[in-house]
């Protein structure tokens, strides 16, 4: 199997970024730093923008801008992907190094974690090496505080030779010291410079011949960090030095010469060409460490004991797993119960308005088809997405993007990678799931976090087994009508709760087992190393999640699903009403699908609705409803239960329902996703596969359970 | 003399320092990243709950390594 950088989506990272200055004295400050460090946070609340932050490393997946006004002057922000290190070897590790050495930024604020400070100083001082103009944001300093780390920044930006400043992101008063800084740094001339980090003598040697070569030529990039990039070759910089340079710099002579003079003399040292990278990379860790050893204070030995207590109770051999299932029932239990009552409400509001509307086409004189296609056909369905799925997803993400704010997602990943190393796959495939609950188009974008492109595939081609936010209604009312009794009070909900978790541990598994049947097919492989880095916990704010996740994510899906619905909903109206021969359009269609539909437990109009809710999958149910209602009984959907009467009148069973649930848990990914996975591989071989594979199954196990069901009934 | 021991032979609580590194390639350069090299303190916290991975504290990070990468890091024990 080959997987070239081609097929596997290395190249899909975003790192032609083209730079948009409102004018031409606008400056350009890339925003660098350690995964999960609040980067996301400060250029937020800098810019104002509103890149989605979350506890967990490898949010940032885009490189995005925007800006800032401070003191007078405008700045252009660049969010950059978080990386531990500008040594590339990672995608994103190669844009946040490509755009600071050759994105010409005319500066770069590194922002680092104060409760972490000593490896956040390794990418600090790996910066420094390319460029002067930096600014050390110490980052979390709360955090800081609670644990009693003390910081002396003075000594800090003495040592460093540039400024040093502590920050709350999260306040965004605390940034003004930050811009501040840069303001200084630009402007002023200046007066120290630089730590420089110093290598081993002969490595020092073998530098200076280098560089003495390099400084011949105008080349804008810092000579000695070239050097020592040319002494230790990486071959992605190299691709993309020549194509920044236009030209291959280890085609001229007298670098080719210098180089073969200092690596003979690196040799000559009894330094390996492995040997030099370690010794390199150890220089600047001790370096790091030298300098925060007596800048940085830890007065309480102990200063995270109460996030090794957590750890112990969510990742307990014993109670991790019953943890993690309580918070899913947990979450979907508030979901379920608190959506009934403003779901109600809504559909009444909507089908009221509905009404009125009619009265008012009908006052207007309007043609009974305009009625039927604008109100019947695209209000109605616009009207149920708005009313199913609005409650659910304001409860919904709030609660979801807490959890992740604490700091949970990485430990469910920690939980559950033995059993994603036994499918040959990536603990942090546990982590896009979790963003699939959500939206699988941004799982699908979060797979960035995995590095083995192998792997990466995988969790791509898996990622629709988990029910994305735009399934859960179709999910919860089939569950709701058919194996929820309707007088069963409050534990009602806790059985659609528990019966949803079990849809979703289904899914879960399927996610496994199809990892593991590519890992051993298609994708073969055995599960690369990787390192989960766990955060610290956080206490997550509240409020501000409640209107970020509203706004940012439920207005934002619900927009998309609207938009979809309405044509769909017309359509639907169209293919109900216009007839050929003595049949509707519609019915020629459900007709034709309904002996394949069958033997999947299902009928021709679901199999229809699905195929036609390949936009959105929100509008799945409306679809079913409008084809069976413009089939003839027009009755009023006032409530849940008259629309389980519409569809028990309509030949549905238990087996059906089920059927019907399956297949939604498990067939092709919508077409945002679908896009997505195109544009994230590269390949229409691996979205043919992505679509392919999770229908295939959907297929196979709706088959297998409806036949094997109808043999007891 | 005593067995060579790596960081995958840590129990919980228990402390000590990088001798070397035996992995190569990319896993070498991720886990020198994150501070890995010689003479790191690295203390054992917390296994998962199906013992694999294991949660270390490395340079103030809490970082999960896989027992076959955390097998290919010797390791000098503190305090016997």
């Amino acid at each position: 199997m080959g997987l070239t950088n081609d097929s596997t989506g290395i190249k899909a990272v975003d790192s032609g970024l083209i730079i948009k200055k409102m004018s031409p004295d606008d400056k350009v400050i890339a925003v660098a730093g350690n995964p999960n460090v609040g980067k996301s946070t400060v250029f937020n609340n800098l810019t104002g923008l509103n890149q989605h932050t979350g506890n967990w490393p490898g949010k940032t997946v885009t490189n995005a801008q925007g800006y800032c006004h401070y003191g007078g002057s405008t700045y252009v922000l660049v969010d950059i992907p978080g990386t531990y290190s500008l040594m590339a070897h990672s995608a994103e590790e190669e844009v946040a190094r490509n755009f600071i050495c050759f994105g010409e930024p005319d500066a770069v604020i590194v922002v680092c974690d104060a409760t972490c400070l000593e490896r956040n100083f390794n990418l600090v001082l790996q910066t420094l090496e390319i460029t002067e103009k930096v600014v050390v944001c110490v980052n979390l300093m709360d955090e800081a505080k609670k644990k009693n780390i003390k910081i002396d920044f003075n000594a800090l930006s003495d040592k460093l030779g540039v400024p040093v400043i502590g920050t709350t992101a999260r306040k965004k008063k605390s940034l003004d010291n930050l811009m501040q800084g840069v303001e200084q740094l630009l402007s002023e001339p200046k007066e120290k410079a630089p730590y420089k980090i110093e290598y081993h003598q002969p490595i020092e040697d073998a530098i200076a011949i280098v560089e003495a070569a390099i400084k011949q030529r105008a080349i804008k990039i810092n000579s000695r960090w070239l050097s020592l990039k040319l002494l230790a070759y990486d071959k992605t910089l190299m691709t993309a030095l020549n194509e920044y340079l236009g030209y291959d710099l280890l085609e001229d002579e007298e670098i080719k010469q210098a180089l073969m003079q200092a690596h003979g003399l690196i040799r000559a040292n009894g330094i390996s060409k492995e040997a030099l990278y370690d010794n390199i990379v150890s220089c600047v860790v001790r370096t790091a460490e030298h300098i925060c050893s007596d800048t940085v204070h830890f007065e309480k030995i102990n200063y995270n004991a109460r996030d090794r207590k957590i750890d112990k109770i969510l990742t307990n051999k014993i109670t991790g797993f019953p943890i993690m299932f309580a918070l899913l029932l947990g979450i979907f239990w508030l979901t379920i119960t608190g959506a009934n009552y403003p779901s109600a409400l809504l559909s009444d509001g909507l089908f009221w308005l509905q009404d009125r509307i009619s009265d008012a086409f009908l006052y207007c004189g309007a043609p009974k088809w305009l009625h039927g296609m604008l109100v019947l056909g695209v209000f109605r369905v616009l009207a149920w997405v708005v009313s199913v799925m609005l409650p659910p997803m304001a409860i919904f993400f709030p609660l979801f993007t807490l959890l992740e704010d604490l700091g949970y997602l990485p430990r469910v990943a920690f939980n559950l990678d033995k059993y994603f190393k036994k499918c040959c796959a990536c603990g942090k495939q546990a982590l896009t799931m979790c963003m699939g609950f959500g939206c699988n188009a941004a799982g699908i974008i979060g797979c960035r976090i995995i590095d083995s492109p192998r792997e990466r595939l995988i969790a791509i081609i898996t990622n629709n087994f988990v029910p994305c936010n735009g399934r859960f209604p179709t999910l919860i009312a089939i569950l709701t009508m058919f194996f929820v009794g309707a007088a069963a009070g409050p534990f009602s909900s806790v059985l659609s709760a528990f019966l949803l978790t079990c849809i979703i541990i289904l899914g879960i598994f399927m996610t496994f087992l199809i990892s593991k049947i590519l890992s051993k097919t298609i994708l073969k492989g055995v599960a690369s190393s990787f390192t989960l880095e766990l955060p610290p916990y956080r206490k997550p704010q509240v409020g501000r999640v409640i209107v970020r996740s509203i706004f940012d994510r439920t207005l934002f899906v619900l927009g998309r699903a609207v938009v979809v619905a309405a044509p769909a909903g017309l359509i639907i109206w169209l293919m109900a009403n216009i007839s050929i021969g003595s049949m509707t359009l519609l019915a020629h269609c459900s007709g034709f699908l309904d002996p394949f539909a069958k033997l999947l437990g299902m009928d021709g109009v679901i199999l229809l609705a699905f195929i036609l809710g390949f936009p959105a999958n929100e509008i799945v149910v409306p679809i079913i409803i409008m084809a069976y209602m413009a089939a003839g009984s027009i009755i009023e959907l006032d409530s849940l239960w008259d629309l389980k009467q519409l569809l028990v009148d309509n030949g549905w069973t238990w087996i059906t329902a089920i059927s019907t649930m399956l297949f939604s848990l498990m067939h092709w990914p919508c077409s945002t996703t679908c896009l997505t996975i195109k544009k994230e591989t590269q390949s229409l071989k691996w979205t043919a596969i992505s679509f392919l594979v999770p229908t295939a199954v959907g297929i196979i196990v709706c088959f297998a359970f409806s036949n094997i069901a109808r043999l007891f009934v | 003399m005593h067995k060579i021991s790596s960081l995958k032979d840590l129990t919980r609580g228990q402390t000590a320092t990088v001798k070397s590194l035996l992995s190569t390639g990319s896993i070498r350069r991720r886990l020198q990243d994150i501070g890995l090299i010689e003479g790191t303190q690295v203390e054992c916290l917390q296994k998962s709950p199906a013992g694999d991975p294991v949660a270390y504290l490395i340079r103030g990070a809490v970082i999960a390594l896989r027992s076959e990468d955390s097998s290919n890091v010797l390791i000098n024990r503190i305090g016997v």
